[in-house]
Formats: C-alpha cells, structure tokens, sequence
C-alpha cells in the first residue's frame, strides 16, 4: 500500500507541510518494501487549483492514503470520490521519519 | 456578528462556488425555500457587519459534515473513513485502537424536518419527504402516481373557501 505525505522538505527530517496542494514536496511510501519516493511539487505556486491538480498527480501513483497538515475545500469531494483516505496531523512538529515509525508501528 | 456554519455554507455555495439556489440546497439536504431564507439571513449579516464595522465570527448552528471524521488520542491525528462498510477499528497511522469519532456536539444536531411525510394520493402510501426533493416529483412506489406533502391541500383534503 502506497501512502503519499505533504512535506515542507526533500529530507526525512523534513516536517508535515500544513497544506496539501501548495506543500513543497510530495512523499511517497511504499509500506511493502519501505521505498520512498520524493516528489516535487509543480503546482507550489499556483494562484488557483494547486488542490485538484495535486490529486490528479497523487492519484496517478495509486496511493490509498495521503497524509497532510490541511486539505482544502476543492480536495475533498475528490479524494472521497477516489475512496482515498485523507489523515490530518495538525502537530507542527512532527517530521516525515516520525510518521514513518509510526506506520511501521502500526503494521499497515 | 456571528454567521452561523448553514449561513456561511449558503453563501459560499451560491456566490463562491456559484451555484443556484435549487443545486445549492439539494447539496445541503434542505429545501430550496429554506435555503434562501438561510442565505438572506447570512447576507443580512455580512451586510450589518461591513456597515457598523462589526467583526465577523463564523461559528455554530444546527449543521453536521457530511463525511465522518475519527480522532486519534494516540497520535493526535484526525482522518475520515471512506470505506463506510468496513468498520473502523484502529488508527491508520499508527495502528492504536483509541479512536473517538470526532464530533462537535453542538455543531452535530441533525435539522429536524418535523416528520414531514410524502403520501400518494391515490393509495395513501407514505415515506418520510427527504428535503430538498419536492413530494410532487417523488413518484409512489406502489402505484406511480406523484406523490404529495402530507397534509398539504389537494385531490382529498381540500377544502373550497366560501365568500
């Protein structure tokens, strides 16, 4: 299972970006074989519809989950159409190495 | 000024998302009638806030969200639930069981809709009308005919007013 993070860095010890489509990094983390894969973000700058056009790139990867600070209203309808599921960590301190521990620690 | 959830749900739909009224209120599960009266009360406020220089506060009403959110105490982390018929047990981040539904209390009260009934006026079959679907467009389940509001004057009920 794939789960897709929004993060402020390139780095694990990069924190949770506190918004979804304008986040400068995508994270992707396979929890099969523990791969990441770091992502630039196209749409950081865009004055409008950096939400949807973040899903559309998310989605192509086929992840089930997406971690993030915030989604924004156009996000939502989306992802629940997709059946993705959307995980809001509000903690500013929380960094990508810490999420992944906790996944770990989950066993998904 | 404090603008009601309903009251800023009504004006986004409709000036921001620019829908119209009858789209808009069908997106809310209320009636259309009902609807602009939330959206003039909700234009009534912005407007007596940007005449006396108020500040607006956007808070309360008799709203609930439409998709069910889950907190987590062990992580601290919110997530909603997409898959509605699978039940939820543990966290999806880090696996612990200690999740509460995360609900505002007073924010969750379902509108009432007073029991309002749709009944066909050819064999009294009845449903509950589900707002923002006109009884007149329901069609009866068991005969086919249009249904109507319960109560509602009409074929049966109604009364010729003598002058």
């Amino acid at each position: 299972m794939k789960i897709a993070m929004a993060s402020t860095g390139n780095t694990l010890e990069s924190i949770i970006d506190s918004s979804f489509g304008r986040c400068a990094w995508f994270v992707i983390y396979d929890t099969e074989n523990g791969a990441m894969e770091f992502i630039p973000n196209p749409n950081k700058d865009k004055e409008e519809h950096a939400g949807p056009a973040a899903v559309e790139l998310i989605s192509s990867r086929n992840v089930s989950k997406i971690i993030s600070g915030e989604f924004g209203v156009k996000i939502k309808p989306l992802l629940d159409s997709m059946n993705i599921q959307m995980i809001v960590v509000k903690d500013p301190t929380k960094t990508i190495s810490h999420i992944i521990e906790l996944l770990k620690k989950g066993g998904k | 000024m404090n603008v009601l959830f309903e009251e800023y749900e009504a004006l986004r739909l409709s000036d921001y998302d620019r829908l119209n009224h009858h789209q808009a209120s069908v997106m809310m599960g209320i009636s259309r009638p009902t609807f602009t009266r939330i959206y003039a009360a909700a234009l009534q406020k912005i407007a007596t806030a940007f005449v006396e220089g108020r500040q607006i506060a956007i808070d309360g009403g008799k709203v609930y969200f439409d998709s069910d959110w889950h907190q987590c105490n062990a992580c601290d982390s919110y997530f909603n639930h997409p898959h509605k018929n699978i039940p939820i047990k543990s966290c999806p981040l880090c696996g612990s069981d200690a999740i509460t539904d995360f609900d505002l209390p007073e924010e969750t009260q379902q509108l009432n809709f007073n029991g309002d009934k749709c009944i066909c006026p050819d064999c009294q079959f009845e449903q509950p009308h589900q707002a923002g679907k006109p009884c007149k467009e329901q069609v009866c389940p068991e005969c086919g005919h249009f249904m109507k509001r319960a109560g509602a004057p009409g074929k049966g009920n109604h009364k010729m007013k003598i002058i």
